[in-house]
């Protein structure tokens, strides 16, 4: 039950509590597949909890998420298979090089051999990090951290590339960089992006957009219609000030 | 070969390397038994005893007595310390990449205590050689015969360390494990004294030493490092193993939620 006649990513009705806190309350959208859709929230919005609940590091029984039409609760291996994840923490080992952090997490998927070694190639060419697959991760900058880390999330082929808050810490020639990589990534390689951020810049005019306040759903659509012919960024601060007062 | 020897060999792998670049790791790994063996077991040698007991058939030195609980000691220790490692990968993020491979959970649980199981084999097999270098030999079979033993002694510790690193908060909290969890296991045990002795003490020192699985590790490596089978320890450290295992699969069951106030 995959391919384009779903969406590449549901989230339907999610919940979700710490004790009596409510981080998550309804969350409710569908990004279409091939899509790159930022899910923009500031601090605290629950969008680290969201992302927790995609990678199944928690689950939860109020509401359905659904990868590539896989429901993520019933067949989690197959779901999680299809998911390539980039997380807001550095996860490399910053002992082994490029292409050993990669191969490690080919392995995790069971990929090994030549075709652990061709998918490196391809993927760290995607990035242009070809040149660099033989140092350390220690020896990298931030940017190309990042990159490293986006090239082993798209190894084993997924279809749908969860980001959260990737370019935190990275400067601004960084970031513009990662972004626009992978917003060609997305319209090359039809792969649907979700991308969390609390920075608004990240987000381009024609960017699905999901505006995530407080644990719910503010706004969803293209980012220039809930804009409304104002800056996002204004758009945006306004939406959360109503929120908060 | 399957997908699932591949990831388990990756992580064996990943395991290894990790272990050879901290080579402060490995050095304390060796030097902490070593101390134990080569100061205090010298200078207590005269002050304890040991009888003629089990496995043992004629009298032994003080500093033979203990190497099967120094190799637990070992094993005990590598076991906390790759728990440490798992709280601080999971506070690092790499845990969480690892949790979201497709294989199924209790595998890749399983695989990282294979891994831990793995290495600590390694340093008790370079404690054991250092060991005879200073004169303090077990029969030749004993070093073959020891190996399925210490497979089994460090799952069980391994399943131990895990379990606790899906209930320890944060990295600062893993002093209270070495304190409640190390040291009791440790000394109420039969690695630096024979049961009888803490017998003649306390009965209740003794009724917990021989309920203490550690207790069951040590005799289990004992016996086996004399090439003879001490089924009831084994029988012990088996199903400490399974109790353990069970706990840590718990921890890190997304739908227990155990890990969710670490996210």
């Amino acid at each position: 039950m995959t391919g384009d006649a779903h969406p590449g990513l549901a989230v339907e009705g999610v919940s979700y509590a710490y004790g009596d806190r409510r981080a998550l309350d309804g969350v409710d959208f569908a990004v279409a597949a091939g899509t790159f859709c930022a899910l923009l929230g500031p601090n605290g919005a629950g969008k680290s909890t969201l992302f927790s609940l995609l990678t199944r590091l928690f689950v939860t029984r109020t509401g359905k998420i659904r990868i590539s039409g896989i429901d993520l609760s019933r067949n989690p291996r197959a779901a999680l298979a299809l998911m390539g994840v980039v997380f807001q923490q550095q996860t490399l080992d910053l002992d082994l090089t490029v292409r050993q952090n990669l191969a490690y997490f080919a392995a995790l998927h069971g990929i090994s051999g030549r075709d652990a070694e061709q998918r490196i190639d391809r993927a760290l060419g995607w990035l242009g990090m070809a040149d660099r697959a033989r140092e350390r991760a220690r020896d990298l900058n931030g940017g190309h951290r990042r990159r490293a880390e986006i090239a082993r999330a798209l190894l084993h082929g997924p279809r749908v590339l969860l980001l959260d808050e990737p370019t935190v810490g990275l400067d601004a020639a960084s970031r513009r960089a990662i972004t626009a990589r992978v917003h060609e990534l997305c319209r090359e390689e039809g792969l649907t992006v979700l991308w969390a951020t609390h920075l608004v810049d990240e987000v381009r005019d024609e960017d699905d957009l999901v505006v995530l306040h407080r644990g719910k759903v503010l706004a969803r659509g293209i980012a220039s219609d809930i804009a409304g012919g104002e800056r996002l960024a204004d758009a945006f601060l306004a939406m959360t000030r109503e929120e908060a007062s | 070969m399957s997908a699932w020897l591949i990831c388990l060999r990756a992580i064996v792998a990943r395991e290894a390397l990790r272990f050879v670049h901290q080579r402060g790791r490995f050095m304390s790994a060796l030097v902490r038994p070593l101390v134990w063996l080569l100061i205090f077991a010298a200078g207590f040698r005269n002050a304890l005893g040991v009888s003629i007991i089990p496995p043992y058939e004629v009298y032994i030195t003080y500093e033979v007595y203990i190497i099967p609980g120094l190799c637990g000691m070992i094993q005990l220790f590598n076991g906390m310390q790759s728990s440490l490692s798992l709280v601080y990968d999971r506070e690092m993020g790499s845990m969480r990449l690892l949790l979201t491979s497709p294989m199924p959970r209790w595998w890749l649980l399983v695989s990282k205590l294979l891994a831990g199981a793995t290495i600590s084999i390694l340093q008790v097999y370079t404690f054991l050689a250092i060991a005879a270098g200073f004169g303090i030999r077990m029969p030749w079979e004993g070093y073959l015969l020891v190996l399925p033993a210490l497979f089994v002694t460090g799952l069980m510790l391994g399943a131990l360390g895990l379990a606790l690193s899906s209930f320890i908060r944060q990295l600062e909290n893993f002093a209270g494990v070495m304190n409640f969890v190390i040291f009791p296991m440790f000394f109420l045990s039969s690695a630096l004294y024979p049961l009888w002795k803490m017998a003649e003490s306390s009965q209740l020192l003794y009724r917990l030493s021989a309920a203490n699985p550690f207790t069951h590790a040590v005799e289990l490596i004992r016996f086996a490092l004399y090439g003879q089978f001490n089924g009831w320890a084994l029988l012990w450290a088996f199903a400490a193993l399974l109790v353990f295992l069970l706990l840590a699969l718990l921890g890190y069951d997304p739908a227990r939620g155990l890990m969710r106030q670490k996210g």
